[in-house]
């Protein structure tokens, strides 16, 4: 018998806070119950974890927390289907089931000293948060932060509380975008990739860190090459369906790779080095 | 190893006598068409004449296993707000697998090295390794289907069994593979297989010569990258498929899985079952997003993982033991061999272009 730990058993968490974000993004805050394994336990930014609800199951999530804020773990979900449904159903107080941290990071060690792009859509703007947070926490290791973050309408934007302190701060530059106006909304509206082009963030010493949904993608990695950003200097992170979340039950791969161990964080320079199996 | 032994015709229903006594004993019977490995029963005869329908991959990765069990307990501070209690449901108990044939044994060497690698191991899969051994039949004559020897395998090959067993006039001749194969013929039964070692070289010889000539595979790895986006020779390949599964089900190399929670009131149990690369729901992401949207590119990934990732991953060794269960089983005749060679022959046409 083995004596490494059984990767599939989770542990046991509390939520101890959530908050309704949007109609459907509903943000979990969990600190695992027990002591000593939550002092034993640290992550990296881009790390996810997957949440069980038992008797209906697991699904995958971004911490979206930095490992530098550790009072807990938080977890934003969007309701997609079963799992999801069932998360959103819960309340602080309850309990989950989290095994965590899966999968590689952000690459944060080879882009400091650079400046940084952020480009969120939707409910991918959950791991760029972990990122941002971080670099944030550690402010001097990174050039100029710029944030660019759009939804479908106000309505959609999740992390509302945090926005007015992100706006307001003089060493973030944040822009906020909407696809159609909207009665009161007084930032950008617009698609992504078009804002995008209006700020023009020079590529020259930068990183763009950018997730959202496929056709954000595809349209932001055009932006981003006319705006000169090379392949290298583009990091993003995929979605698979996952199930084991340890490179066993073969649901994710895209050719030779995991997305759930060698994922989900690749540059652009390494998806193109995969065969094409978005 | 130790040396080889002689166990006579008249003496294996003793020795399946003995083995059962300790362990359980899972062995090759005739239900209707199909030739599967049930609990050994004396009662039953045994069907050695020619390969399981059914791999004996169940003994070591079972169709459906529980991974844990849980419970909802009142918590007594907070009434409202129940505890979980978790606990894993690790396998027990040995097993003997007897009369499979080489193929269906070594199929467990492509899992061991996904499953019990050493740095990241599955605790279920591992228990139930260590606790299984394999007594295997070397096969007398190869089947139609049969391409073992194509990927580095044979009719006599030892490779995953603990002890091989080749048939010989009046009895067999028996050869611990492991240690743990070692401890199985320790008994009374068996006597030193003296002169009759030629008679089982000689068998293996036969057997061998039933096989056509070895086509080289080594090729493949790279071809079937080459071909990866040429969509349109995966279409012409998986037009007749139907998406049935049957060739994952049967593959005793296949070991894709699902997860899932069965509910019982306040308790339940989380399961894994065998998956299947082949259905349309194995990649659906819940945004609705399919990666792999046509049986196109299901059987490329197949054919794929098998004959080109998983080498490239695993130091070239072939997830596929040439078995050929997925050609006879195949509703529709789809043939992985044929799949394979086309990829190769493409990348050899281009290479000429
Ligand atoms: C690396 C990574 C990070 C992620 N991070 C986040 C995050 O931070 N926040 C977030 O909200 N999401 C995130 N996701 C997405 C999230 O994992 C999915 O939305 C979630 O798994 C959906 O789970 P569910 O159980 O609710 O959906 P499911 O009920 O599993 O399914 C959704 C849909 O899938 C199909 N389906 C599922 N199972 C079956 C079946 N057995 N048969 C047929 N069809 C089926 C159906 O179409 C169903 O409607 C991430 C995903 C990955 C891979
Ligand atoms: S058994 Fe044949 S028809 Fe069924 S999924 Fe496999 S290749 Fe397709
Ligand atoms: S792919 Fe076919 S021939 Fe190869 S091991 Fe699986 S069932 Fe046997
Ligand atoms: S989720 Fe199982 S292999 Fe990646």
């Amino acid at each position: 018998m083995t004596s490494l730990p059984n990767p599939y058993l989770p542990d046991m968490a509390t939520i101890v806070e959530t908050v309704q974000e949007t109609p459907n993004i509903k943000t979990f805050r969990v600190r695992l119950d027990s002591e000593a394994r939550r002092k034993a336990f640290t992550f990296q930014p881009g790390q996810v974890g997957q949440l069980s609800v038992f008797g209906t199951g697991e699904s995958t999530f971004v911490i979206n927390s930095p490992p530098t804020r550790m009072d807990y773990l938080q977890f934003s979900v969007m309701r997609a289907g079963e799992v999801t449904a069932a998360l959103h159903r819960l309340n602080a107080g309850d309990r989950i089931g989290v095994r965590a941290p899966l999968g590689n990071w952000f690459p944060y060690e080879s882009m400091k000293g650079k400046d940084i792009v952020f480009i969120g859509g939707g409910i991918g703007m959950a791991p760029l948060r972990t990122l941002l947070l971080f670099m944030l926490d550690n402010r001097k290791d990174y050039g100029r932060i710029r944030l660019l973050y759009g939804a479908r309408s106000p309505e959609d934007m999740a992390f509302k509380a945090e926005l007015p302190e992100w706006l307001g701060r003089d060493d973030l530059e944040t822009v906020l975008t909407i696809d159609r106006e909207a009665p009161g909304w007084e930032h950008r509206v617009g698609l992504i990739p078009n804002v995008l082009r209006e700020m023009a963030p020079p590529a020259g010493n930068a990183v763009a860190v950018t997730c959202g949904p496929p056709i954000m993608i595809k349209f932001t990695l055009q932006a981003l090459k006319d705006l000169g950003f090379a392949d290298g200097q583009i990091v993003t992170t995929l979605e698979k369906r996952m199930k084991c979340g340890v490179g066993l039950c073969g649901r994710c791969n895209i050719g030779e790779k995991y997305v759930c161990v060698d994922g989900p964080v690749f540059t652009y320079e390494q998806l193109k080095e995969l065969p094409n199996e978005l | 190893m130790d040396q080889a032994k002689f166990l006579p015709d008249a003496s294996l229903a003793a020795w399946l006598a003995e083995l059962s006594a300790a362990r359980l004993v899972l062995a090759p019977r005739r239900e209707g068409g199909a030739v599967v490995f049930k609990p050994y029963d004396p009662a039953v005869p045994l069907e050695l004449t020619r390969d399981a329908t059914v791999p004996p991959k169940g003994a070591v990765f079972p169709a459906c296993e529980e991974l844990m069990r849980y419970r909802r307990v009142k918590d007594p501070e907070k009434p409202g707000q129940p505890l979980l209690e978790v606990e894993e449901s690790l396998p027990e108990g040995g097993v003997v697998v007897f009369g499979s044939r080489p193929c269906g044994a070594r199929g467990f060497t492509v899992y061991d090295r996904v499953f019990d690698a050493g740095g990241l191991n599955d605790p279920y899969y591992a228990a139930r390794r260590k606790a299984t051994a394999f007594v295997t039949l070397a096969c007398r004559e190869a089947g139609s289907a049969c391409f073992c020897h194509w990927v580095g395998s044979g009719p006599a090959d030892p490779d995953g069994s603990d002890v091989l067993l080749t048939q010989v006039p009046g009895g067999y001749v028996v050869r611990a593979v492991t240690e743990k194969g070692a401890a199985l013929v320790g008994s009374g039964l068996f006597s030193p297989a003296d002169r009759r070692e030629g008679e089982e070289a000689a068998a293996h010889a036969k057997a061998r010569e039933s096989l056509d000539d070895p086509r080289d595979l080594a090729p493949a790895r790279q071809a079937l990258l080459d071909a990866f986006d040429d969509m349109e020779f995966w279409s012409q390949l998986s037009a007749k498929c139907l998406s049935c599964g049957a060739c994952t089900y049967l593959c005793p190399t296949c070991y894709c899985f699902n997860i899932t929670d069965e509910a019982q009131g306040n308790e339940g149990a989380r399961l894994r079952t065998w998956d299947n690369c082949m259905s349309f729901q194995f990649t659906l992401e819940a945004s609705g997003h399919n990666p792999r949207p046509t049986k196109a590119h299901r059987l490329k990934n197949r054919v794929g993982h098998k004959f080109s990732y998983y080498p490239g991953l695993h130091g070239g060794a072939i997830a596929c033991c040439g078995c050929g269960r997925c050609i006879r089983s195949c509703p529709v005749g789809v043939d992985i061999r044929q799949l394979v060679l086309a990829a190769v022959e493409r990348a050899r046409e281009k290479s000429h272009d």
